[in-house]
């Protein structure tokens, strides 16, 4: 019975190998978005890589993807796709990290790759983007445009790439004006526009006048139009919300990594590496520079060239924190596991 | 004083929609039905709303849309609540993910979209007043008026009320409809005046909100309108507190809003007869005339 039972399931295995490998001649990759992609920012930028990949594989390549994957009940959905045969899937939020860990362990013919994490393992990249390179032009440019030469700035959660880029931002606008200062409030949410609004209202009621925030609606940037003041767009370009306000915005652009990495698990050269590309690669861009002077325009075009070309780092020692510890040299694992403010931010970082 | 009154306006924008809406669940529930569904009808209304304006340009479009939709989908929970006589509590929870999936299918076009803010009259956002009316109104009809006094009937016995002659099932059925229509108008709120764009899953939560208030406020009107304005007040100070950069942990100041407001309705609710009296006895209970 037992050896019956055995040959059965033998049998199955061979069966489902075979109908796998028929349908192999097209790649399934799948993405596991946290908001709608609708937000037109974070999840709408990578769902514009989908499209990208789409695009450059054609009949190549077949795409799933889930959207509004709370980040604690990640692990069915990135199973559910393991098990329906994607073969390199993108999770797209810091909290799917332990999860996708888990899972990958359990599908060790899968290729993992999570963005913005930390943790690798044989199938699983990382991979993020250098947005603080972005923060440090919009510094810039703030503490140009700014007359009572205070930002308010609106974040989500305290995890590194946000403390980096609060950093990186005001590193910017300390090397225009040293004296330049930022109001930080913290939103507790990624996702909640008629929050982010009263955020963006109250820092402009206590002497901010122009607004930047680490939060993924278009809505403190409207709020900034409503109220005459200048803001920047984030993830995406926002101008369509804010004509008069968007000064800039810090464009997320996935689609060149997405189709490389697509590519390589086609070519079978796919290997697990901590991906981390900025300006350089135009993973991160600058939109349009909008609403402010000639010259303002230039020195932003400068930097972003700069930093493209590898001759600007924004994290260039040394950096003297907010407890005056100075810093001679800020590697990448630094930025990347990031916990510290640097001198100047009116804030005390949630611990 | 200039600061205060600006933070006064935020505060008002922020409370606007939370009032709206639990003043619809309250007439609702005193009527003895519990909807659950104030986050679905909510975001439809913001759908509408923002739909409405959109395509015919005029934000105006947009109110009498936002109250349409949601009292479309307060129709349909009055349809399987009341006809069909489904569990209240499992109609409402499906209404909220029936509205959130259906709002982002229709919204799909209007993403990305700049809105059109509903314009100013005298200098003040019309719908402000619009609210304190309405608390006003429907303190008056709950209280003051034979029509409350049968809602009220109806809420607390149906069985009474039904032997008396009333018409049970019709004022449930009006009740739950006027409770669409307060919620779809706080989502058209969302998207016309306090953030004219739509996104999906816009209204973030403020249904269940606004359904807490209800219970906290005792079913009573008044304080509806003070624990909306509570919660907004306090959610507004824990910013600014943050903005001034005292160092408070920001964690403790996001949760005060909702501790701070239950706290405070609890307080003022210490009075045990008065929130018996003001339960509506029959809540959540389906009713079928026997004869």
């Amino acid at each position: 019975m037992k050896k019956l039972l055995m040959t059965a399931a033998a049998t199955a295995l061979m069966l489902g190998a075979v109908s796998v490998s028929a349908q192999a001649e097209a790649l399934k990759a799948c993405w596991v978005y946290v908001g709608p992609i609708g937000d037109f920012g974070w999840s709408y930028q990578h769902h514009n890589g989908l499209e990208a990949v789409k695009k450059e594989f054609g009949d190549k390549v077949e795409t799933a993807y889930a959207e509004n994957v709370p980040e604690a009940d990640s692990e069915k959905t990135i199973e559910r796709f393991a098990r329906e045969g994607c073969k390199i899937i993108f999770t797209t939020s810091f909290g799917y990290m332990e999860p996708t860990l888990k899972v990958a362990a359990k599908f060790p013919d899968v290729k993992f790759e999570h963005a913005t994490g930390y943790k690798t393992a044989d199938n699983v990249t990382t991979y993020n983007a250098k947005f603080h390179e972005g923060r440090y032009v919009i510094g810039q440019i703030a503490a140009k445009m700014s007359k009572t030469g205070v930002a308010g700035y609106i974040v989500s959660f305290p995890i590194p790439e946000v403390v980096a880029g609060i950093n990186a931002f005001m590193l910017g606008a300390q090397s225009v004006n040293p004296n330049f200062k930022i109001k930080v409030v913290w939103a507790n949410t990624w996702f909640d526009p008629a929050k982010e609004a009263d955020a963006a209202k109250v820092l402009l009621s206590q002497g901010a006048d122009i607004t930047v925030q680490h939060t993924d609606s278009a809505a403190p940037l409207q709020t900034a139009e409503a109220a005459g003041a200048f803001g920047f767009g984030q993830a995406s370009d926002q101008i369509k919300f804010a004509p008069k306000a968007q000064l800039t915005a810090i464009v997320d652009n996935w689609a060149p990594y997405y189709v490389r990495r697509v590519g390589d698990v086609m070519n079978g050269t796919w290997k697990s590496q901590q991906s981390w590309d900025g300006m350089a690669e135009g993973t991160v861009f600058m939109a349009p520079y909008t609403n402010m002077p000639e010259d303002v325009a230039k020195m932003a075009t400068d930097t972003a060239a700069a930093i493209a070309a590898g001759t600007l780092d924004p994290f260039k020692g040394p950096v003297t924190k907010q407890d005056g510890t100075v810093v001679e040299k800020v590697d990448a694992g630094m930025i990347l596991g990031m916990n510290w403010y640097v001198k100047g931010v009116d804030d005390t970082l949630p611990q | 004083m200039e600061l205060l009154l600006t933070l006064f306006t935020i505060i008002m924008t922020a409370a606007t929609p939370l009032l709206l809406a639990a003043l619809g669940e309250t007439v609702t529930e005193r009527s003895g039905v519990l909807n659950l569904g104030v986050e679905g009808m909510m975001v439809m209304g913001a759908v509408a709303g923002f739909g409405g304006a959109f395509y015919t340009g005029n934000p105006w479009a947009g109110i009498p849309l936002a109250i349409a939709a949601g009292m479309l989908m307060a129709l349909l929970f009055a349809f399987l609540t009341m006809t069909l006589l489904a569990n209240q509590v499992a109609t409402g929870l499906a209404l909220t993910l029936l509205g959130l999936g259906f709002s982002a299918l229709l919204g799909e076009a209007l993403v990305g979209q700049p809105g059109i803010k509903l314009p100013l009259l005298f200098g003040i956002d019309p719908l402000i007043p619009f609210s304190f009316l309405l608390t006003g109104l429907v303190s008056w009809l709950l209280f003051r008026s034979k029509t409350g006094l049968i809602i009220r009937a109806v809420g607390n016995s149906h069985v009474s009320a039904h032997a008396l002659g009333y018409r049970v099932v019709r004022v449930r059925y009006l009740c739950i409809l006027f409770g669409g229509a307060c919620s779809g108008l706080a989502g058209g709120y969302l998207s016309l005046v306090y953030t004219p764009q739509w996104v999906e899953n816009m209204t973030a939560g403020r249904g269940w909100i606004a359904l807490a208030l209800v219970v906290f406020a005792s079913w009573l009107p008044l304080r509806v309108l003070a624990g909306a304005y509570l919660f907004g007040a306090i959610s507004i100070f824990s910013f600014v507190l943050q903005a001034m950069g005292l160092g408070i942990p920001s964690q403790l100041l996001s949760s005060l809003p909702y501790l701070g407001t239950i706290l405070a309705l609890v307080v003022i609710s210490g009075n045990k007869a008065l929130t018996r009296r003001n339960t509506p006895a029959s809540l959540g209970q389906p009713f079928v005339p026997d004869r």
